[in-house]
């Protein structure tokens, strides 16, 4: 038994599969930004003075910032006075499993396709945390992997259980001071996850948080938090929804990950927030600031993303290689169609001797998109024999979309090897015809076409989201050709 | 004995922008029958078999193109193929990043869709594809590799044979199906395309040279300048051809 229904039917709303709205009784505060709602949103989530004191540094500094606007994008001005900074379904008391959440939200996560509940039954292979609006709703393995010394868990339940930790590397990555959106996102940022890898141990399972924004004029400001100590590994999954709304939505997240001597940490994202229509209506602004400290020597990170959603995208998840040896990677697949406008890359940061870093980004542009490849590659004066390769690709589908590279380079060290490549492409008419003579449709020429072009990333992705993120890819890219 | 019209091209005229190119072209080719058509460069064949196949960019101006009785000028590209026309190109393009079995499953079970037939699974259709392959030469590695990306000319060639061999078309073209191809490459080749004779499969050999037509021995032989049929026969024309040249010929009309 379900409400759910599409809010908006209009010709997208097929093509979008995860527009539906969750009709579900949700608590909000009410609309506006200031240092009141700021200590409510602390209050109810039963917040320590030392996070609050946080919030409210932040909130000040804040005030004082401008809105970036050097990147190629082009939207509404944002009226921060005009969101709601919380919103959570309502529930009683937190549950203490599965069987006391919300069978409603249970539904949405299986229509999103993550079974929560199929998954804690059966053994599976991913722990997941899912975030509803705001708050973290369930998080599944939590009990197999504490065996372990592992915890994952929402970041709100972190600073309860956890503070110490939670203290010792919050803003630790990305300060408030960092950027606005980060800065914003330090004031008022609701849930997320936390995840700690303690010393020598494996992760046995991939982890996934589901972000999910439901509640209407609802700022979501996700705050994940990732330790991974000495000699440790964990593969993370982030996957994103939202509804199709006419206005458009704010998400504006951090992600922070440390990473200790001889850990490494693989981040994949397959991130498909509403786009908004084919004339450009509505979608989600995503402003995420995402970076990973390789502070150990030896240390590793790699980032891994599939951009098919948001009207617009200003994201660079990066990599500070403090370790001796350490390595940074970024793997990115972006696809723009119809309005989406997206401004997105890297920053390779190379401060310990001996560290490499890998950049391979494929931008496809369609319809009347808009994307830019923006990406920082600098070496420290004492990072001695740094090695940087840096491939941007871009394919352009259709004469009405833009496509643009804006490499970055600073080197301070005589002894750093830094390469870049790039290349534009179109997809041939002679590759079409090739593959229609074979009997293949043009929709999936363009998808085995595209596919191709976007393989040395995908192939990065674990293998049940590699699956899911080429399905994405062919229906962003539907209704692009003919 | 009765026979059964596969192709039929009545007074076809065509052209690429304001260039005419086919002017005037007259085929019937009936189900069993190998045609070569041969002629010098510039002569317009390419274009004769681009504008069977529907590509882009070439204009029928009048005439007529009919295949198992139906309009093929009214059919998209991949319609065509799927009604089981094949083009064997000279020029095979490359496909970055798509593995050369996934793109021969995807045109497979394309065209069993079309057909009705359930579509092969992954195991049945690997299993197909590397013994079709071996016949023609070509390894397990070879078809891992992304659709024509680096291969070499013979192996370009293999490839083309094998996808015709796979999606087991009623009506081949090939396009200069030997250019590129040293002698052992251009004998796998021909058996290949031997082995899909089979007195019901149809079949257009375009070339300038007589040598693909001694490994391929054609029912009959036109010649083909100036955008139209200039002097049919059987193979002897082929051999005639070759002694006298074409000047002889593209003179007799």
């Amino acid at each position: 038994m379900s409400n759910n229904k599409p809010e908006i039917i209009d010709e997208s709303g097929d093509k979008y599969k995860y527009g539906f709205v969750t009709d579900i009784e949700a608590e909000t505060i009410p609309k506006g930004l200031n240092a009141d709602i700021i200590r409510l949103i602390s209050r109810k989530k039963g917040e320590p003075d030392w996070l609050l004191d946080y919030r409210l540094k932040a909130f000040e500094f804040w005030q004082t910032m401008k809105e970036p606007r050097w990147a190629k994008l082009v939207y509404d001005k944002i009226d921060y006075q005009d969101l709601y900074y919380y919103s959570a379904p309502k529930q009683k008391v937190a549950p203490k499993s599965l069987d006391e959440v919300d069978p409603e939200l249970l539904e949405t996560y299986e229509k999103l396709g993550i079974p929560l509940k199929e998954q804690e039954v059966l053994a599976g292979v991913v722990a997941v945390d899912a975030v509803f609006d705001s708050v973290s709703v369930a998080t599944t393995y939590r009990a197999k992997l504490a065996e372990q010394g592992i915890i994952f868990c929402s970041i709100s339940e972190a600073v309860k259980e956890y503070p110490d930790l939670v203290k010792q590397y919050l803003g630790s990555v990305v300060p408030y001071t960092d950027n606005f959106f980060a800065c914003l996102n330090s004031a008022v940022f609701t849930d997320g996850s936390f995840v700690y890898i303690p010393k020598g141990v494996r992760c046995p399972m991939e982890l996934s948080t589901y972000f999910r924004i439901n509640a209407k004029n609802t700022g979501q400001f996700e705050r994940t938090l990732i330790v991974a100590d000495d000699e440790s590994y964990v593969s993370y999954l982030e996957g994103c929804t939202a509804p199709q709304r006419d206005e458009n939505q704010l998400h504006a997240a951090i992600v922070e990950i440390v990473i200790n001597k001889n850990a490494e940490v693989k981040y994949s994202t397959v991130q498909n927030w509403y786009p908004g229509d084919k004339d450009g209506k509505g979608g989600v602004y995503n402003f995420v600031t995402k970076r990973a400290a390789c502070r150990g020597e030896n240390s590793k990170v790699s980032w891994t993303q599939v951009e098919t959603g948001s009207a617009v995208t200003w994201k660079y998840p990066s990599c500070i290689l403090q370790g001796d040896n350490s390595v940074g990677e970024f793997y990115s697949v972006a696809i723009t169609n119809n309005r989406q406008q997206a401004d997105t890359g890297t920053k390779m940061i190379h401060i310990g001797k001996n560290t490499t870093s890998k950049i391979i980004s494929k931008g496809i542009s369609a319809g009347f998109s808009n994307q830019t490849y923006r990406g920082l590659v600098r070496v420290s004066p004492n990072a001695a024999n740094a090695r940087n390769y840096s491939q941007c690709d871009s394919l352009l589908i259709g004469r009405n979309c833009g496509s643009h590279t804006v490499p970055y380079i600073e080197n301070r060290n005589k002894s750093a090897v830094i390469e870049h490549e790039a290349t534009t492409s179109k997809i041939s008419d002679e590759q079409l015809f090739y593959c229609q003579q074979r009997g293949i449709g043009e929709e999936e020429a363009v998808s085995l076409i595209v596919n191709g072009f976007c393989k040395e990333v995908m192939q990065h992705l674990p293998m049940e989201f590699a699956i899911e993120a080429a399905k994405l890819i062919n229906i962003s890219l539907e209704g692009s050709v003919g | 004995m009765s026979k059964t019209p596969l192709l039929e091209i009545e007074n076809l005229h065509a052209k690429v922008g304001d260039k005419e190119i086919i002017k005037g072209f007259n085929l019937t080719i009936n189900e069993g029958e190998v045609h070569a058509v041969m002629g010098p460069n510039g002569a317009g064949k390419s274009t004769l078999s681009n504008v069977i196949c529907g590509k882009p960019g070439y204009e029928i101006t009048s005439g007529s193109i009919r295949f198992k009785g139906k309009d093929l000028t009214k059919m998209s590209v991949e319609e065509r193929a799927r009604e089981g026309i094949f083009l064997c190109m000279q020029y095979p393009v490359e496909i970055p990043g798509v593995p050369t079995t996934t793109f021969l499953k995807h045109a497979v079970n394309a065209v069993r869709k079309h057909r009705n037939q359930p579509e092969l699974d992954t195991m049945e259709f690997v299993k197909m594809v590397r013994e079709e392959g071996k016949k023609l030469g070509i390894d397990a590695d070879m078809i891992k590799r992304p659709v024509n990306v680096g291969f070499s000319g013979g192996e370009k060639k293999r490839l083309e044979t094998l996808q015709m061999t796979v999606l087991k078309p009623c009506f081949s073209i090939l396009d200069e199906a030997d250019s590129g191809l040293d002698i052992d490459a251009l004998k796998v080749v021909s058996e290949g395309v031997n082995a899909l004779r089979d007195g019901q499969r149809s079949m257009l050999v375009i070339t300038h040279y007589q040598r693909l037509l001694n490994y391929v021995v054609p029912d009959f032989v036109h010649v083909y300048a100036d955008g139209r049929i200039v002097k049919s026969g059987d193979k002897n024309l082929a051999l005639e051809l070759e002694e006298k040249g074409y000047a002889e010929f593209v003179k007799e009309k």
